[in-house]
This record gives structure tokens, C-alpha cells and sequence, in this order.
């Protein structure tokens, strides 16, 4: 006899898609998300596959500049941003802060349909042709030189924006007013703190790119004059404008994965966070420093020197949190209870990419050093490291560590870890080769580059075929898994959270009784109860 | 068996890490690049090592087992603040250091006007050699280049000399260099500029002193940019308002480059090369106080090179020979 | 099961809701259905409801500053490179109209407010509906003032474009001033429409007599997305319509 969760509660497809239940939304967006991770994959190979030789013989210059625009365009508005806040924040949020739902469960649905709609504008800016501007969109040629389909795909990430916004609204009004009794700020889960201040800079970074991508649409369509110099105006501006926004996004794109770690970590060592408060006042640290340093993307577009000097010197200061949590991660897998399932893999793989990938960001801060570094491969390989190496270990991470609590089934750990591995490893062979590049002088988005670059470029699309290889078999066994994966227990991993202390997968309102928390969340000590008094 | 060294061996020379430094300024960019590889390497391999490390000497001996109960060290929290801060500072100084010498060119370097345009690179020496995506320079002499853009943001790069810069359109920006070396370098445009950006790209050819003034004299077949400049000046009309003799409807420009100007409606602006191109595209926008706003705009009747030949003529009437320096990227 | 009851007489919990019958933390969820029929379910209480609408809206409000603030950053910008030709260009802006405009969106708020009051103090549905209606009558004139405006400036060749034509001293910047105009004046203008949308809706509501002293929420945070809108045409005004202006200039 089956119990009732929220997968049976309510069958048929308008039970799905006019659902309130946050749960049933988070799974909306899992599909969808995976979707486009999906169709920006497919970009990538494109990619890739171009740059096996040096020569520009696979795509035309123009198809390859639209495979380079809309991978990016796919990846960070369609899977990076969305993916973690919108999956496991919206599944997980509610619970464990001991709420039935999120503030505002029919603005959570909408958030969804508007992320499709904003998807369909970009799919369909896709199918008629493409966008070749690059993802940054740079005028005058977005607005001006561009014969591509700019503000349709323009339209579809202005509209997304509206998702992403809603969503961290709901999410920072629920963590504000619908914390159990008992659970004060201090004993909130970290993935809580990360999603919290992932949600303040999506609210106020999101809508200036969407004032920005309005601008660029306004001059493209009715040639007002924001952003053209041939119609008075400042190219520079655009970059200003762009870049307030789209650098706080990575950090949209990372928090949330280092939320995750946070608790894979406590978890697979069965111990506290080492520094608790430092880790949740790093969130925070990062997401408002974040907003400080957008010019060091403009270093050698003629922003005057004292302000590159300051970005630069900011863009020092917001590596210090990171570094932060990266040492307090370690230490607490010191005299820990190491356990190494697949979550744990990838949280330890991220541990190292991150740290790889942050360092190299310095680098890029590093005013002298970026003149030769700026837009080249090490950029490409920066970036790629922290959002694939950092942020999607983290949401493969996640989605396997609480996969039994989301479908009360468990997954088959052996292709787990071979994928994990693979994934690890073709990862590294894909990008770190790009670093190398990058130094020599390939520059960004260009489908043919000199032999003597070859190399490199071979043993990069060697790695992404085997990258792809490892994000592909999740697909598989985690499907397999829906049909004839071990029923899992509420409490699988033998973790500690609120999530843990209720059926799995869990009723539709999640707590029969509000839980009233007299402790810190995640506590391994066996003299302490936990969670429901 | 004989081990080769390293350095012998002919893995670095058909797979270099980095390019050729030929330039004066790439040894110090290389110099701080090779120390952030270092504190990079070091932070990484170490992190690696403790996490393989506990997760092997810690790991799960039986199934309740948990892990001790350890809630932090506010030391240990400053520790590893305080020190990453404090390498975090040396880079950005350093760093800092790096770009203001790149920043600064040297009085008298040489001059070279620049054009970027989809897709090719348009350069013209100060006796009117011209070239196309190519750039013949002299060793051991600073140069100095100073680009515009007919169309949209394209990028200068030359990765031997680990130089670049934004080249955009309604600017000017600028980048100098003191090859050291001589030789055929890359160059690249190193921003997204349309279907053929990746074709966008050239070769810097840097020779001997004596190698470069017989390239130099051996093909000119155009007029240096001043002498181009002057041309246009007058073809254009120019003179009939910008009299020499100070009765005209328009300012004396002889002495004016380089100075400051008293402006219609208050404040002031410095005569550098972007006052005169916007004065020539734009009238309207910085009027010298006492004269009418009567010039009529040239924008769309004059391309940026010539743009740039009407600078170099109004430069030439200036007493100093070589101008105000008007600052690398950014004027 | 614990009871929850013992552990919330020793722990009071750091939410200040009041324990409202059938919905207090440690009671089991379906206990007796007697609470307010606009209670959410997934709330614990009325206030708990009230108060996370508010912190809603207001954080909405934050993102529009946001949104508006990438056009204020656009406009500041222009207008220090361009200040001559912005305050020509400013000039040819109607005063008058601008002014009426102003008055009327403070009316309006002022009208607004006192529906939120009428709500407030349970008057009769009829006098809500008065004063939402009265607002949105303001609302209604304020862009009929504005369609005039428009009409004139395509009448005298002041919409950037093709058709853009200027015989003062600087068509460059005035171009530029045109663009930025329209473009916050219209998105601002969006606002409001939409606004007008909100009002219709809790109109309505407020003649089917959904709101009283107990529950208000609706007109309440509809009333601060009002006076937003409000807020931002009182920066615009002045940075559109009197820029050099001043009392006794002649123009």
C-alpha cells in the first residue's frame, strides 16, 4: 500500500503544471533545465569539434559564431543560473526551515512559466538562425552590425530575468518570515545562507540587465542612440552596464553550489562545519563585494586607470571569502567520518576545481597581467572551471546526494562513481589545456587559430567527448532508478538536516506537525537530539 | 640511458607554455605570471594533498561511526585570512606596478596611426607607409600606436609584447611597446567583431634600426600623414574659417594642440586628439568661448584614417614636434 | 509523536505570531478549520501572511529601483558629457504639463492612501470603491497628459530616428536627451498602465466586499506599488522638465 507523498498526490498533467507545491515545481524545472543543458551541450560539441584543426573547415565563420553566442547564451541565463536555486533551493528551502511552502507558492509557478517562455524566445531565436553577437552582446555590433536574430534572443533573457527575480523574492521573504519556532539565523542550514544571499543579488543585479538588453533592443528596433557612437552614444556604457550585472551573476552561478558543498561535506564526514559563522558570513561577503568589481572586465577598454586600479583591488578582496570556505571545507574533513559516495566525490572534485579556478581568476585581477590575458583562452578556462568544475560538480552533487529524499528511491552507486570520474577527469583534460593556450595568445571566440596552437586544442575536444560521456550516464542510471531503484529510507546517508527527518519522498506539506528547533541543525554529536523535539 | 635535461629537451621548444618575449615589457609580465603560477601551484597541490590525505586517514571504519566534534578556531580563521590577504595585496600591487609602466609611453616614441575596421588592420607611419594587417617596427625604440575604429569594438593584440587594447569606435585608445627582438609575431584582434573576427589577424615584423629605415624609404608611394592631413584641410575647406592669421570665423589652430581652451558655457578642455576628432564629427558639443557654432559636422564625409591625417596636419602646427602625450589606454 | 505543546511553553520561538486557533506550531495541520478563509495554508497564522506580502512587495520595489536605476545611470552619464545640449534640449519640454502630471500622481497617492485607509477602518465597500476609482481617474489623466505630450513631440520632429530634426545648437546631445526622455517616461508610463491593470482588480474585490479591518493586504501592497510609481515621476520630473530652470527665466 503506498503512502501518500507529493509525486501521488494528484495525478494527470494539470495536477503538474498548475501545481503549488514547491516540490512538484522544482521538478518542473528539473526537466526543463536538463533540456537545456542539453541543447547548450550540443553547441559545445560544435565547438569543439570546429577547433580539432586549425583551420575553419567544419562550420562556416558565421554558423560558428552562433554555436560559441548561443552556448554561452543557453548556459548561463538557461542552466547556470536557474539550475541550483531553482531545483534543489525550491525543493529543499521550505524543508529546511520547517515550512510547508514557500512564501508565495503561485509566484513559484509562474517563475516557472516565465522561464519557459523566455526559453521558447531563445529556442526559437535558435531555430530561425541564431544569435552571433557572443553571449555579452557588445555594442555597437549587437545593436548595430549584427544581421543575426539579436533581439529575439535579447527578448528571451529579459523575460527569463523576470524568473530569476521572482525566484529569489520568494525565496528571501520565505527564509525572513516562515522559520520554524526555534530556528534562529544562526542555526539555519548553510545551504540556506548561500540560497539567501544568492537571492539578494539576483534581486538587485537582475533587473539592470534587463533595463540593458532593453536598451540594446530599443536601439536595435527604433535606433535610439544608447550605446552607438555613429548615434552619440558610448559603447563603454553598454560594457559598464552589462557588467554590473553579469558579474554578481557568477556569483549567482557558484553560492549555491557552495551551499551544497557545505552540507555534502558535513554530511559525508558526519561532522560540523568547521567555522560556522565564517562560512555563513562568506555568502554574504561574497554577494556584496561581488558587486564592486564589475570593471575588471573593462581593464583594457579605456576605463581610466584609477578606476581600474580600484576594481582590481576590490576583485582582490572578494577571493578572500572564497578562500575562507575552501580552508574551513578541509578542515572539516580533518577528523571527520570520510565516507566516499558519489556526492562526496563530487564535493571533493570541486573542492580542488574551485580552488583552481578562484586562483586563476587573481590572475585575471592582476591589471598588468590581464592586458595580455584579457580576452584569450585562459579567460575561457577560468570561467569553465569555476561554472563546470565548480558549479555544476556542486549541482550533480546535489542531485545525487538528495535524489532518495526527492524520489524515495536510491540510485545505483557503481556508473555513479565511474560517471563522477569520468567526469572529473575529462573535465581537467578538456580546460586545462586552455590555460596554456590562453597564455600563448589564442584568443576567444575564434574558429581558426595558427597550427602551432593545435595541440592543445586537440587534447581539449579529446576531454569533451569524455566529459560528455560522464554527464550522459547520469541520465541512465538516475532514470533506471525512478523504475527499479531500492526504496530509500528517510534518512539514507545517515545525515543530519530537517530534510532527513521526514519521509522519503515527502508528503505533499512536508511537516504533519511544525517542527520547533531547539539546536543548531546539523548536529553529529551522539548526546544531542536533532530536529523534531 | 642518458636523461635529457629539461630544458633540452624538444618538448618545450615544439610545445612552449609561453610566447616568445619580444618585448620590453613581456619579461616583466611573465615575471609576475610565473609567481602567480607558483602561489597558484602551491595552493592547489596543497589543498589536494590534505583533502586525498583526511579523506584517506579519516575514512569510515564502521557504519555509526561519526566524526569528532570540532566547531572552529577563530585563530586559525584569521590565520588563513590574514595570509591569503596578505599575497592577495603583493599581486595587486605588483600588478599595479606592471600596468602603470605599460600605461605610460615614454616622450618621444614613435608614432603609428592605427584603423581597425571589419576585418582588417590599417596601419600608417608618420612618412605615410601604409600597411594592412601588417606592422613594421624598428627594435629598440619605443612606439606608440594610437587606434581608432571605422565600425565596432575590435582589439590590438600582439602577444609577443603581451600588449593589447580596445580599439573603439568615437575614440581613441592607445598602447606602446619597445620591441626587443627581432622577428615575425603574431598579431590578433582580440575582440568579437563579426563573421570574419578570427581572420582578423597579422603578423608584427620587428627588425634592426637600419633594416627598418630601408623598409622605410624603399616603397612609400603615399603622402606621410601630414602631408595627407593638410591635403584634406584644405580640399575640405577648413582653412577658409581656421585662418592663420586669427581673423577668421573659426580659432587659430597653430600652437593649440596641447593646450587648454576656454569653453562656450564654462569649463575647459585640453586640444588632445580626441578634442579634434570630436571637433571635427561633432562641433557642436566643445565650442571655444568667442566664436559662433557655425562649423558644420563632418561625420560620415570623412573616414577614421583621415580623421587621423587631419590630427597628425593640426599636430604639425604645434610648436613641440611630437605633441602632448595623450596617455595609453584610455584618453 | 512528541508533543509539541511542552517544548512551546519553554521555547517561545523567535517568530512573534500570535497561536491562532487550529494553527499553532505543534498542533497537527487538518485540527479544526477555524481560521480566516483568506489564510493561505501554507501560513501559520494571518499576521505571518500579512507580513510576508509586505516584505514581498517591498522587495519587488527594490528591484524596480534597480530596473530604473541602469536608466538613471545612462541618463547621469549623458547628461555630465552633455550639459549645454541637455538643457536646450529640456527646454523645449512643456513646464506646465509636466506640473499638472505631478499634482495629479500626488493626488493620486493621496487618494490611494485613503483607500488603504477606507479598507483599514472597514468602511462600506462603496466608499473603497470610491477612492481606488478616484485614483485611478488621476491615473487615467496623468497618461492622457502624457498622449498629448507625445503627440506634440511627433508633431514638432522630436522622436529620435530617421525623423529626428533640430535647429537648436546642439541635435547630437538633443538626440540623445529625446532617446532618454522617451525611453524613462515610457517605461514609466508601462508602470502605470499596469498599475491601472491592479487597480481594476482590487476595485472589483473591494465591491464584491473582500476587504475589511481584518484583512487588507491586497489594497495595502497594491498601495505601495502606487506610490512607487509616484516616487519615481517626482525624480523624473525635474530631471527631464527643469533642468536650468528658474523662477523668473524667460524662454
Amino acid at each position: 500500500m503506498e503512502t501518500v507523498s507529493y509525486l501521488n498526490d494528484g495525478h494527470g498533467l494539470k495536477s503538474w503544471l498548475l501545481t503549488k507545491d514547491h516540490k512538484r515545481i522544482a521538478l518542473l524545472y528539473l526537466v526543463s533545465i536538463t533540456a537545456f543543458f542539453g541543447m547548450g551541450g550540443l553547441f559545445a560539441m560544435f565547438i569543439r569539434l570546429e577547433l580539432l584543426t586549425p583551420a575553419g573547415d567544419l562550420l562556416q565563420a558565421e554558423t560558428y559564431n552562433k554555436m560559441f553566442t548561443m552556448h554561452g547564451v543557453v548556459m548561463v541565463f538557461f542552466f547556470l543560473i536557474p539550475s541550483i536555486p531553482a531545483v534543489l533551493g525550491n525543493f529543499l528551502i521550505p524543508i529546511m526551515i520547517g515550512a510547508k511552502d514557500l512564501a508565495f507558492p503561485r509566484i513559484n509557478l509562474i517563475s516557472w512559466y516565465i522561464y519557459i517562455l523566455g526559453g521558447t524566445f531563445t529556442f526559437v531565436a535558435a531555430l530561425s538562425g541564431g544569435v552571433d553577437t557572443g553571449w555579452t552582446f557588445y555594442t555597437p555590433y549587437s545593436t548595430a552590425a549584427a544581421n543575426s536574430h539579436v533581439v529575439t534572443a535579447a527578448l528571451g533573457i529579459f523575460i527569463t530575468g523576470f524568473s530569476s527575480i521572482l525566484t529569489g523574492l520568494n525565496f528571501i521573504v520565505t527564509i525572513h518570515r516562515m522559520r520554524a519556532p526555534g530556528l534562529t539565523w544562526f542555526r539555519l542550514p548553510l545551504f540556506v545562507w548561500a540560497h539567501y544571499a544568492t537571492s539578494l543579488i539576483m534581486i538587485l543585479g537582475t533587473p539592470v540587465i534587463a533595463i540593458t538588453v532593453l536598451l540594446v533592443g530599443a536601439e536595435r528596433v527604433l535606433h535610439l542612440g544608447f550605446f552607438d557612437p555613429a548615434l552619440g552614444g558610448d559603447p563603454v556604457l553598454f560594457q559598464h552596464l552589462f557588467w554590473f550585472y553579469s558579474h554578481p551573476a557568477v556569483y549567482i552561478m557558484i553560492l549555491p553550489a557552495m551551499g551544497v558543498m557545505s552540507e555534502i561535506i558535513q554530511a559525508f564526514s558526519r561532522k560540523n562545519i568547521f567555522g560556522y559563522t565564517f562560512v555563513a558570513f562568506s555568502s554574504l561577503a561574497i554577494a556584496i563585494i561581488g558587486f564592486l568589481v564589475w570593471g575588471h572586465h573593462l581593464f583594457v577598454a579605456g576605463q581610466s586607470v584609477y578606476a581600474g586600479l580600484i576594481f582590481s583591488f576590490i576583485s582582490f578582496l572578494v577571493a578572500i571569502p572564497s578562500a575562507i570556505k575552501v580552508f574551513n571545507w578541509t578542515a572539516t574533513i580533518y577528523k571527520g567520518s570520510i565516507s566516499l559516495e558519489s556526492p562526496m566525490l563530487y564535493a571533493l572534485g570541486f573542492i580542488g576545481l574551485f580552488t583552481i579556478g578562484g586562483l586563476t581568476g587573481l590572475f585575471l585581477s592582476t591589471m598588468g597581467l590581464d592586458i595580455h590575458m584579457h580576452d584569450t583562452y585562459f579567460v575561457v578556462a577560468h570561467f569553465h572551471y569555476i561554472m563546470v568544475g565548480g558549479a555544476i560538480m556542486g549541482y550533480l552533487g546535489g542531485l545525487h546526494y538528495w535524489w532518495p529524499k526527492i524520489t524515495g528511491r536510491i540510485y545505483a552507486e557503481i556508473p555513479a562513481r565511474i560517471a563522477a570520474g569520468l567526469v572529473f577527469i575529462g573535465f581537467n583534460l578538456t580546460f586545462f589545456p586552455q590555460f596554456i593556450a590562453g597564455y600563448l595568445g589564442m584568443p576567444r571566440r575564434y574558429h581558426e587559430y595558427p597550427p602551432e596552437l593545435q595541440v592543445w586544442n586537440v587534447m581539449s575536444s579529446a576531454g569533451a567527448s569524455i566529459l560528455a560521456v560522464g554527464y550522459a550516464i547520469p541520465l541512465f542510471y538516475l532514470t533506471y532508478s525512478l523504475f527499479a531503484g531500492e526504496k530509500s529510507g528517510a534518512d539514507p546517508w545517515g545525515a543530519k538536516g530537517l530534510e532527513w527527518e521526514i519521509p522519503s519522498p515527502p508528503p505533499t506539506s512536508n511537516f504533519e506537525v511544525t517542527p520547533i528547533v531547539t539546536h543548531g541543525t546539523h548536529q553529529y554529536e551522539p548526546s544531542r537530539e536533532v530536529g523534531i523535539a | 640511458m642518458r636523461w635529457r635535461r629539461s630544458t633540452d629537451s624538444k618538448m618545450f621548444k615544439n610545445f612552449p607554455f609561453f610566447p616568445e618575449q619580444a618585448s620590453a615589457q613581456a619579461a616583466q609580465v611573465d615575471a609576475i605570471y610565473f609567481f602567480m603560477v607558483a602561489v597558484t601551484a602551491f595552493f592547489s597541490l596543497l589543498i589536494a594533498a590534505l583533502v586525498v590525505v583526511f579523506a584517506i586517514k579519516y575514512r569510515r571504519r564502521h557504519d555509526a561511526e561519526i566524526g569528532v566534534a570540532i566547531h572552529g578556531s577563530i585563530a586559525l580563521e584569521l590565520l588563513w585570512s590574514f595570509i591569503p590577504l596578505v599575497i592577495a595585496m603583493v599581486m595587486f600591487g605588483w600588478g599595479a606596478k606592471v600596468f602603470f609602466d605599460m600605461y605610460r609611453p615614454p616622450a618621444g616614441a614613435m608614432e603609428i596611426f592605427v584603423v581597425g575596421k571589419q576585418w582588417m588592420w590599417k596601419a600608417q607611419h608618420a612618412d605615410g607607409m601604409r600597411e594592412i594587417n601588417e606592422l613594421h617596427v624598428p627594435v629598440g625604440r619605443p612606439v606608440k600606436l594610437i587606434m581608432g575604429s571605422e565600425d565596432v569594438i575590435h582589439s590590438y593584440y600582439i602577444p609577443a609584447f603581451r600588449v593589447k587594447a580596445d580599439v573603439i569606435p568615437g575614440r581613441y585608445n592607445s598602447l606602446w611597446f619597445t620591441a626587443t627582438k627581432p622577428g615575425r609575431y603574431h598579431l590578433f584582434c582580440a575582440e568579437y567583431c563579426g563573421t570574419k573576427h578570427s581572420g582578423m589577424i597579422g603578423w608584427v615584423t620587428a627588425m634592426e634600426p637600419a633594416e627598418y629605415q630601408a623598409w622605410l624609404g624603399g616603397g612609400s608611394t603615399t603622402a606621410s600623414p601630414i602631408a595627407a592631413g593638410e591635403k584634406l584641410f584644405n580640399d575640405l575647406a577648413c582653412s577658409t574659417c581656421h585662418l592663420a592669421n586669427g581673423t577668421g570665423r573659426g580659432p587659430v589652430l597653430s600652437g593649440i594642440f596641447g593646450k587648454n581652451v576656454e569653453l562656450q558655457g564654462g569649463g575647459s578642455a585640453t586640444v588632445d586628439e580626441a578634442y579634434v576628432r570630436e571637433s571635427i564629427v561633432n562641433p557642436q558639443a566643445k565650442i571655444v568661448n568667442g566664436f559662433q557654432p557655425i562649423m558644420p559636422t563632418f561625420q560620415g564625409l570623412v573616414t577614421e584614417e583621415q580623421i587621423l591625417q587631419l590630427i597628425a596636419y593640426v599636430r604639425s602646427l604645434s610648436q613641440q614636434a611630437a605633441g602632448a602625450p595623450a596617455g595609453t589606454p584610455g584618453s | 509523536m512528541p508533543n509539541g505543546h511542552s517544548h512551546a511553553e519553554h521555547y517561545p520561538g523567535p517568530l512573534h505570531n500570535p497561536p491562532v486557533k487550529g494553527a499553532a506550531a505543534g498542533v497537527p495541520h487538518h485540527a479544526g478549520h477555524e481560521h480566516h478563509p483568506k489564510l493561505q495554508h501554507h501560513f501559520d497564522s494571518m499576521d505571518q501572511q500579512l507580513e510576508a506580502s509586505y516584505l514581498g512587495m517591498w522587495v519587488f520595489l527594490v528591484t524596480e529601483i534597480m530596473f530604473f536605476g541602469g536608466l538613471f545611470m545612462a541618463y547621469l552619464m549623458y547628461r555630465w558629457a552633455n550639459p549645454s545640449a541637455f538643457q536646450e534640449a529640456s527646454a523645449h519640454l512643456n513646464k506646465a504639463w509636466g506640473a499638472v502630471n505631478t499634482v495629479v500622481l500626488i493626488v493620486s497617492s493621496l487618494t490611494m492612501a485613503m483607500a488603504v485607509r477606507s479598507a483599514q477602518t472597514g468602511a462600506k465597500a462603496k466608499t473603497q470603491v470610491a477612492w481606488l476609482v478616484a485614483t485611478m481617474i488621476f491615473g487615467t489623466a496623468f497618461l492622457g497628459v502624457k498622449y498629448v505630450e507625445y503627440s506634440d513631440k511627433f508633431t514638432h520632429h522630436l522622436v529620435p530616428g530617421p525623423h529626428f530634426q533640430w535647429t537648436g545648437q546642439y541635435p547630437a546631445g538633443a538626440e540623445i536627451f529625446y532617446s532618454l526622455y522617451f525611453m524613462m517616461t515610457g517605461l514609466h508610463a508601462v508602470h502605470m498602465i499596469i498599475g491601472l491593470g491592479i487597480m481594476t482588480v482590487i476595485a472589483v474585490m473591494a465591491w464584491r466586499g473582500k476587504f475589511d479591518a481584518d484583512y487588507y493586504t491586497p489594497v495595502e501592497v497594491s498601495g505601495l506599488y502606487w506610490h512607487f510609481v509616484d516616487i519615481v515621476w517626482i525624480f523624473l520630473f525635474p530631471l527631464l522638465y527643469l533642468i536650468g530652470a528658474h523662477y523668473g527665466a524667460g524662454h
